[in-house]
């Protein structure tokens, strides 16, 4: 039980992170985090007590968790390598990385 | 029917070998690309009307993947609503892509505009078509990164502030989304919508359940801009260029946020009158608040982005209802506000094309030089703010008067100001840009170009002749396979599980 509490933890830091921080950088860093924390959350929904797996299998593991995991890995890298690039561009238009300086839509 | 059914896989494939193709082509063969968007297009136009009068005789098509028909591969899954969606999405993808012939040309590179429009177009069919939880989160991410692409097409300082605040929004309510889905998957043991549906069906009301359900709010509502989560849908929609825009606000908000929550909630979980209340009530905010934004406005495309809220809120508050006569107006507002806000959106592309600027304060006068946009502009917004002859005010009619009938008299009330505010907002657009004297300093302009014409006048006729789908024997065949999905919600699984095992 601690396992998922640790990992709520985690999620609420990277939640911190992406709401209370200034840097793009570092939102983007926590933004990453809540992803890791969503995705560790997707895995250990694999373990169960009283499923019915392979009887090869050591401990009881569902196998399609890890599956999906690794596809919402790659989703979750697609839009990191997006974001980088939007913050490389901001930081060519507007000199910073402070979001509080980054503000012209705002009337 | 194996044919009807194998068919379904071309909705991703169409779109998705059109991008492909663009992006190898690249620079080398730049003049192909838009003809081979509006091939893509016309094509999966085509294959929607096909398969939808399929489904209309033959029920629900099922395509499986994987091994004999097993549980566990992804499936597509096309009925009644999904139909309609699909159809939508690739009329508005055509229509979009024939007016954006002449409208990139202000871009350069434009062939990677092609593709990104392609990109999203694949992800809104994954999303419709999808029959597994999980598949449908992966979609909604692929039509979101192109989006966010989109939104930073112009590569100017705004364009990327609205694309960042919109990729950061949307990434945290996708990682919502997928809290849900991994409760989902440990509650239910499987990723298949017809499945979780049976699973939910047995076991009652449960704790986790309306946790899931919380969540998946949350990550749909962020996507549909409904109030507490649209803040960044006035930033987003104006900074994309004029035919994404319209994109964005006619079908997307609409794909993404309007029917996932449509199929998870009634088909999948079941709705009560809990999640309903949430809805209306959403509902009633976004649509007031929504046109409260607008009416401040004097950034065109900004104005019309705050009234897409609005819109929104109308709808939502027809599903919220859950009677037949709201969930038929909510469909067909679907349909009469993707063609009424698409066609404004490209108005205000064309005004921008022609005039350099999308200020009201600098604009006046255009309906001298600009006839063709003139007319479409008052045609969209007498459709979009509900004036009689047009379609949009039948859709709403229907709202107004399931809310009346379901005993909400004070939601109809909202329902009818937040229209006559629609009204006047909309008219603003109106009265300080195309009437009154036309401005000096304006005298040269010209009216914008044959395909951009074309597109708008086309949307234009579809909002004269928008009401024509309430008559019985046309209703039959569009939109009542729609409402009848999300009336008799449990169908949904008895008719998909069937075609397992």
């Amino acid at each position: 039980m601690m396992v998922y509490g640790l990992c709520l933890i985690f999620f609420g830091l990277g939640l911190f992170c992406v709401l209370r921080k200034r840097n793009i950088i570092k939102i983007i860093i926590g933004v990453v985090i809540t992803q890791y924390a969503v995705s560790l959350f997707f895995v250990l929904m694999s373990y169960r007590d009283m499923s019915n797996v392979p009887n090869h299998a050591e401990v009881p593991v569902d196998p399609i968790p890890q599956a999906v995991v690794m596809t919402s890995i790659v989703v979750g890298l697609a839009l990191v390598v997006v974001l980088i690039a939007l913050a490389m561009r901001i930081y060519e238009k507007y000199g910073t990385f402070d979001i509080t300086q980054i503000k012209d839509l705002r009337e | 029917m194996m044919l009807g059914s194998n068919l379904l896989c071309l909705f991703i494939v169409i779109p998705f070998a059109g991008g492909f193709l663009i992006t190898l082509m690249g620079d080398r063969n730049q003049k192909l690309a838009p003809y081979l968007a509006m091939g893509a297009a016309l094509g999966q136009l085509l294959t929607a009307v096909g398969l939808a009068v399929v489904t209309n005789r033959q029920g629900v098509l099922v395509y499986c993947t994987g091994i004999g028909k097993s549980l566990v591969g992804i499936s597509l899954v096309l009925d009644g609503l999904s139909a309609f969606m699909s159809i939508i999405v690739s009329l508005m993808a055509f229509l979009i892509a024939v007016y954006s012939l002449n409208y990139i040309g202000r871009f350069t590179s434009t062939w990677k505009f092609y593709a990104l429009f392609l990109f999203m177009v694949a992800g809104m069919n994954g999303v419709i078509m999808t029959g597994d939880i999980f598949n449908l989160y992966v979609f909604l991410e692929i039509a979101s990164v192109a989006s966010i692409a989109l939104i930073a097409f112009g590569v100017e300082r705004h364009e990327f502030e609205a694309a960042f605040k919109y990729a950061i929004m949307n990434i945290v309510g996708s990682c919502f989304m997928l809290l849900a889905i991994a409760l989902l998957y440990g509650f239910t043991s499987t990723l298949n919508m017809a499945q979780i549906a049976y699973v939910f069906a047995h076991s009652g009301r449960t704790n986790i359940g309306m946790m899931i359900s919380v969540l998946f709010i949350m990550g749909f509502g962020l996507k549909a801009a409904l109030v507490p989560f649209h803040a960044w849908l006035p930033d987003a929609h104006p900074s994309a260029p004029a035919p994404v825009s319209a994109m964005l606000s006619g079908v997307l908000i609409k794909a993404l946020g309007f029917y996932t929550i449509c199929r998870f909630f009634y088909n999948v979980v079941g709705v009560g009158p809990d999640i309903l209340n949430v809805f209306m009530l959403l509902g009633v905010i976004s649509m007031v608040i929504g046109v409260l934004l607008a009416i401040g406005q004097w950034d065109i495309k900004r104005l019309l982005a705050c009234s897409s809220i609005s819109q929104m809120g109308y709808i939502f508050l027809g599903i919220g209802l859950g009677t037949p006569l709201g969930i038929l107006g909510a469909i067909f507002h679907v349909f009469n506000q993707s063609i009424g806000k698409s066609l404004l959106f490209l108005n205000a592309g064309a005004v921008e094309y022609a005039t350099g600027t999308r200020d009201l304060k600098k604009l006046g006068g255009l309906g001298h030089k600009m006839p063709v946009t003139s007319v479409t502009q008052f045609i969209g917004a007498m459709s979009v703010s509900g004036v009689p002859p047009f379609g949009g005010f039948w859709s709403k009619l229907l709202i107004i008067i399931a809310a009346v009938q379901a005993g909400r008299i004070g939601y109809a009330a909202w329902a009818v100001v937040a229209s006559l505010l629609t009204l006047g907002a909309l008219m603003k657009v109106v009265r300080y840009g195309f009437s009154g004297p036309l401005r000096p300093e304006f005298a040269h302009i010209r009216e914008v170009p044959i395909f951009m014409r074309l597109s708008m006048e086309v949307l234009a006729l579809g909002c004269v002749l928008g009401g024509m789908f309430l008559i019985p024997g046309i209703r039959e065949l569009f939109l009542n396979p729609a409402v009848n999905v999300i009336l008799h919600g449990n169908n949904y699984m008895h008719l998909v599980l069937k075609h397992f095992i």
